[in-house]
């Protein structure tokens, strides 16, 4: 995989992890690009396309658009399962997750992937050793940015809905 | 409550947090860059802070905003300390920011190496952990050497966590520093069977991935491959593998054919849609390297192309999409096997999914025939007037000129229904394609002799009707098609019915609004057709028609004339100026037909588009060489800055340009304005087409403006569709035609078979007429095709080793400083690489002693630390600059020697324009860049100021190595202080030891270093050293430093040692001690080499 964006129905990146050396000005380039084009493809088209000499995996869950860029010879299929697997692992975390988890909470998001993906390939295939590993590191974390962040999370989750059902 | 308790506690330590951040940039939405502003002026302050949780806090809102898309390239220092923060919470965020800012640019980089190598060998696996996750985003070249070793150790890590992530990031490594995959890669193959399915699971990630790129080296790995793939159910390792197999098949079809049956089995069984993919894409790959030598795997084939036709039926359009996909692989080799679904494929054009209707045109394009051809196309064009969205109509349109054009035209019985079917593209409005319509039109009526009385007859009646192409919107791409249509007219005006009309429809006022390059056809064409209708009236006693062909030219190119397009301007007055003459002429009753027509004569042939490429360049011929000198740029007129020439002309021609100064420019800028401001016929910057038609005397021209809302279904033009009916009837004649004669035949021969014709193949269908399709020229002796479209700059290439071969380099070579660092610094920094060097050579013995335990290293043993040593030896010093230098062997040249010298400035001046000159003997030679003279001499490239030293390196080119060798040589350079500048001179002499021509090589394997020594080949000599106190690991380690040998075997107080000369001479020594005597046996199959480096070795121990 080169590279993964997360951004929002309204074209607002929300998360993005390269996988490959580009300059930042080729990052953003490539980021407003694609996300003009999957934001323009019809809801009911297929998750894929060609772009440039990539293949363009995304899926939308909610408001969210999930976009990886992967090779000619990469699947498509268990590039799917993998966002797909993503989004499970941040909804265990959070705890059904919705776009402002991500939002407010983005560090962990990007701790979440990490663990999950390295360099590119998936690194732990069991969900149950990466949400394991999240956990055991954040118990590192001091006592006081722990208190903090919850609090953020009530204030967050507690004013807007969830929006990010699971449904496949 | 309690919400505010703990936040005002936070606020005591943070002013604004993340959290704090983000809500105020959703509520700034009016003013976002403002309050992002202020923002960062906060966070500048933040970092200042002494406090960490500050600035860790500071950081992290950095990453935040760098993911919108700020800059903040300008904190990564800031974000280095939080990375070495040694509380993980920090660390975490620290490494976070890293690895979504920083990048091989950055240059704090560099003084990351130390943290990060602390960080990998931490006690906590969770700090390990995220350096690793760090390091996969931001490694560069140079921490990649620094560090594989450490990442390779950790491979071998007790926590499988750990194991994992190390052997991941390996890749990364090995494509920054491709030098380390050989010494890594035993290890990485152990991990495939590591007891961790997570860490088997990444070892295939990281082989898989490797392979792809150059499978050859991965070969001798299928069966272990093969083992693991029949017995792991684990469908993400399952996959990796497959592909793994994909990629090496087209190298061993052995493996293809062990290959099938298991991949059957597993598309038969499989739930998982991704492997089912997976496993039908690499049989597919299987089957077709397979194609040449077995051509019997139809029930494989047959099973894939079943299984696809699921995916394309299945309503999820992900997997109808990659069905088709996958279709299209099997149709480059068994066309047979997909053309039978073609009805599902046609289906496919009618999908809600564009991406899917795009992927099944370009399955059509692999299917259709010469008998299906127009069945095909038919139906594209209905969906051509059904698409809504010209990006898809556009696709269709040139899907179908694809299809029709393909391989030469190959497929297509009938040109008059091509040309019809173009005719009939051009009713699309809006079309981007119009040039490409144009083109087909163009190539079809050159390259098809036979079709041109039809073309021209098509492309008069669309010139006559241009009205309705042009339309209304102005920049219509479909008025392309007129360029094509107004040459074919006049270049084939022979085959017009009425030329006269088409003269007249070529010349009317409204062609003015065409764009430019069409009118300049337009009016060469005119001129084309006015050659035509003279020759036609030629001869009759009435010479009115052609008289009033004159008149009507004559009348009508003054609009031309007046364009403001200089090519149409200058084409219409030279053509206009010609017809007056021709008028006088014809006045006088002189014919002048021929010679008109003389003006047009002869045939344009059509030309491959590679031709101009291929013509092979003349013996001799320089192309880049000028054919004049180059211009001098002072009396150039260009208004370019003055800044831009300076910085571009060469350097000889500088002092000539500051003669013209600036004042001089400006008047000379000035003249010219007035000079322009007078002239009638300059027209100034960007002239608006409107102003054409404002111009007085166009005013006058009457525009008649023809507007029918008919459609272009103009009167008496053949529509496709007929020529399909026709076809079709045309066929079954000519079927049972054929039928006919082949009962006659058979009845000839006397009924002796009685078999029924099968169904009609492609050979049998005969074109509609006979077709001549002109080939394209091509130059005399072309040269061969040289399409190579390899990268070079792929970094994977690097990454081509052959792993099974053994290796001849076993550790990481450590590069010398890159010059571009601090110059300050430079010497102690040598001496600090030079220690590195030392410490890499341990610990690369060390972790290679684990592998190979026939090998003792002396040096491994810690006893002592060894006194710091250096290779430099003083070349020259007087007051003002010291010399120091080091010879080095070069790998890859067994003549070459690379002589470094470190230029240090002792004075309180500055020291400038150093040269450095050598007076070369006959067997060893400076190198001097291509056409400097034997005697001239080299500059330094750089100045030293005060107190600064600095490197630099020349190369030496030497014949014979036996013999030690002294060059003499001088150094030039100006000192200049603030009072003066004076030349100075130093004279010095260059040594070229015997030991400088020797490369550390070193030899693992004792076996083969006996077998050196066994076999008779080297001459022996031998050395005593007396009074050597100092511990035999110094001793040891002595030898190797200064002159380059590597330790074999070490046992006890004996060693034996090997190393190479840069001509292949092997030296072998055997040194022993005891009570501070050293004795050294040597051999090599050079003497006097061996004897020279016996006394260099002397000398050395001599000093101390």
């Amino acid at each position: 995989m080169q590279f993964m964006l997360l951004f929002s129905r309204q074209g607002k990146l929300r998360l993005q992890k390269w996988y490959v050396p580009l300059s930042d000005k080729e990052k953003k380039k490539i980021t407003r690009e694609l996300v003009q084009t999957v934001l323009a493809r019809k809801p009911k088209m297929c998750s894929f396309l060609e772009w440039r000499d990539l293949k363009i995996v995304y899926k939308r869950y909610a408001s969210l658009y999930f976009c990886c860029a992967i090779e000619d010879q990469d699947n498509e299929l268990i590039t799917l399962e993998i966002i797909h697997r993503y989004v499970e692992l941040l909804d265990k975390y959070f705890g059904s997750v919705c776009e402002l988890d991500i939002i407010f909470n983005f560090e962990k998001a990007y701790f979440i992937l990490d663990e999950f993906l390295l360099g590119g390939e998936a690194q732990e295939t069991s969900k149950k050793n990466v949400l394991k590993a999240i956990e055991q590191a954040d118990l590192l974390q001091e006592v006081s940015t722990e208190v903090y962040y919850h609090h953020c999370k009530a204030t967050a989750i507690g004013v807007h809905h969830r929006v990010f059902g699971l449904s496949l | 409550m309690a919400l505010k308790i703990v936040k005002g506690s936070i606020d005591r330590m943070f002013d604004k947090n993340l959290q704090d951040l983000v809500r105020g940039i959703r509520n700034h939405k009016e003013d976002e860059a403002k309050y992002i502003s202020t923002c960062i002026d906060e966070i500048k302050q933040e970092l200042k802070q002494d406090n960490i949780a500050v600035k860790a806090n500071a950081v992290c809102k950095l990453t935040y905003l760098q993911m919108l898309g700020y800059d903040v390239s300008w904190a990564a220092f800031n974000i280095v300390e939080v990375m070495s923060s040694s509380k993980f919470t920090y660390k975490r965020i620290g490494y976070l920011a890293a690895s979504q800012c920083f990048h091989e640019g950055t240059d704090v980089i560099m003084l990351t190496t130390n943290q990060i190598r602390k960080d990998l060998s931490s006690p906590h696996q969770y700090d390990t952990g995220v350096a690793l996750t760090g390091l996969s985003c931001f490694v560069t070249p140079d921490l990649a050497r620094d560090l594989a070793n450490d990442i390779m150790t950790l491979m071998s890590h007790t926590k499988p966590y750990i194991r994992k992530k190390a052997v991941l990031i390996m890749y990364k490594v090995f494509l920054k520093y491709p030098e380390s995959l050989r010494p890594a890669f035993p290890r990485l193959k152990e991990k495939l069977e590591d007891p961790d399915p997570g860490v088997q699971s990444a070892a295939v990630n990281v082989i898989c991935e490797l392979a792809r790129r150059n499978p050859k080296n991965y070969l001798s790995l299928a069966p272990l491959f093969f083992k693991l793939m029949t017995s792991s159910t684990n469908n993400w390792v399952l996959i990796k593998i497959i592909k793994l197999f994909g990629a090496l098949t087209p190298l061993e079809p052995r493996l293809g054919k062990k290959l099938i049956e298991p991949l059957t089995n597993l598309i038969h069984s499989t739930s998982a849609m991704s492997l089912l993919y997976e496993c039908v894409n690499t049989v597919i790959a299987v089957l077709i390297s397979l194609s040449s030598g077995m051509p019997n795997h139809s029930a494989s084939i047959q099973l894939c192309v079943q299984k696809l036709r699921i995916l394309i039926e299945d309503s999820d359009q992900n997997l109808k999409y990659l069905g088709l996909l996958a279709m299209s692989k099997i149709l480059k080799t068994h066309p047979k096997s997909v053309q039978s679904h073609k009805d599902l494929i046609l289906q496919c054009l009618d999908d809600k999914d564009e991406s899917i209707r795009l992927r099944a045109l370009d399955l059509l394009y692999g299917m259709v025939s010469k008998k299906n051809l127009m069945e095909i196309v038919k139906k594209l064009m209905l969906h051509v007037d059904k698409a809504e969205g010209t990006t898809y109509r556009d696709e269709l349109l040139t899907k179908i000129i694809d299809i029709c054009s393909q391989s030469n035209y190959q497929y297509i019985t009938n040109f008059e229904w091509y040309i019809s079917i173009l005719v009939e593209l051009t009713r699309l409005e809006g079309t981007r394609h119009g040039h490409l319509i144009a083109s087909q039109m163009l190539d079809v009526a050159i390259r098809v002799k036979a079709i041109r009385g039809f073309a021209v007859a098509q492309m008069a009646t669309l010139l006559d009707n241009a009205h309705l192409l042009t339309g209304n919107t102005q920049r219509n791409g479909i008025c392309e098609v007129l360029y094509a249509a107004a040459w074919i007219c006049g270049e084939f005006s022979e085959h017009l019915e009425d030329p006269m009309q088409t003269l007249e429809a070529m010349l009317r006022p409204k062609v003015a609004t065409l764009p430019g390059h069409i009118q300049a056809v337009y009016v060469q064409n005119a001129a084309k057709l006015f050659a035509t209708v003279l020759r036609k009236h030629e001869g009759e006693t009435d010479s009115h028609a052609a008289q009033e062909t004159s008149q009507l030219l004559i009348d009508r190119l003054p609009l031309f004339v007046q364009s403001a397009n200089l090519e149409v301007q200058e084409r219409a007055s030279c053509i206009l100026q010609l017809v007056k003459y021709i008028q006088k002429l014809q006045q006088k009753k002189v014919e002048v037909a021929e010679e008109v027509t003389a003006l047009f004569a002869g045939e344009l042939n059509p030309v491959a588009p590679k031709a101009q490429k291929k013509v092979p360049v003349p013996e001799g011929l320089d192309l880049d060489a000028w054919i004049n000198k180059p211009p001098s740029e002072s009396e150039s007129e260009d208004e370019k800055p003055k800044a831009v020439f300076a910085k571009e002309e060469p350097k000889h021609s500088r002092s000539r340009h500051t003669e013209v100064d600036e004042k001089e420019l400006a008047r000379r800028r000035e003249a010219r304005k007035r000079e322009q401001a007078n002239n009638p016929f300059y027209i100034k910057a960007s002239p608006s087409s409107q102003k054409v038609y404002d111009a007085p005397g166009v005013e006058h021209i009457p525009v008649v403006q023809i507007d029918l809302s008919v459609p272009l279904k103009v009167p008496g033009m053949p529509m496709s569709d007929q020529y399909l009916k026709l076809e079709e009837e045309r066929r079954q004649k000519e079927k049972a035609e054929r039928k006919k004669e082949k009962k006659k035949k058979r009845e000839k021969r006397g009924k002796e078979r009685k078999a029924d014709s099968g169904p009609e193949s492609e050979e049998d269908i005969a074109p509609a007429h006979q077709v001549d399709i002109v080939t394209e020229e091509m130059p005399e002796n072309a040269l061969p095709s040289d399409d190579d479209d390899k990268d070079p700059n792929d970094p994977h290439k690097a990454l081509d080793i052959d792993l099974d071969k053994y290796p001849t380099v076993h550790w990481f070579p450590v590069q010398k400083s890159s010059k571009h660092k601090k110059k300050k610094q430079k010497k102690e920094k040598e001496e600090k690489e030079k220690k590195k060097k030392k410490r890499h050579h341990h610990h690369h013995h060390h972790s290679n002693a684990g592998g190979e335990d026939s090998v003792q290293n002396g040096t491994v043993e810690e006893e002592e630390p060894l006194p710091p040593m250096s290779n430099y030896f003083l070349l020259a010093e007087n007051s003002y600059i010291k010399m120091v230098y080091d010879i080095q062997g070069n790998h890859q040249d067994e003549s070459k020697v690379v002589v470094s010298v470190i230029f240090e400035n002792k004075s309180d001046s500055f020291l400038k324009s150093m040269e450095f000159n050598v007076l070369d003997s006959l067997n060893s030679k400076l190198q001097r860049p291509e056409g400097a003279g034997a005697h001239d001499s080299l500059t330094v490239p750089f100045q030293l100021p005060p107190g600064i030293s600095n490197e630099a390196h020349f190369v030496f080119s030497v014949q014979s190595i036996v013999m030690p060798q002294k060059l003499k040589g001088t150094l030039t350079f100006i000192v200049k202080s603030d009072e003066s500048s004076t030349h100075e001179k130093l004279d010095f002499k260059l040594h070229f030891t015997c030991t400088s021509y020797l490369i550390t090589t070193p030899c693992y394997l004792y076996d083969a270093y006996a077998k050196l020594l066994e076999s008779g080949d080297l001459k022996g000599s031998s050395l005593r050293l007396e009074g050597i106190n100092m511990p035999f690991h110094h001793l040891l380690a002595r030898i190797c430093f200064h002159h380059h040998f590597s330790v074999v075997e070490r046992i006890d107080s004996c060693a034996s040692m090997y190393s190479r000369s840069i001509q292949g001479h092997h030296v072998c020594l055997l040194v022993k001690t005891s009570d501070q005597t050293v004795s050294i046996d040597a051999k090599c199959d050079e003497p006097s080499l061996l004897g020279n480096v016996l006394d260099e070795i002397k000398q050395t121990f001599s000093k101390c």
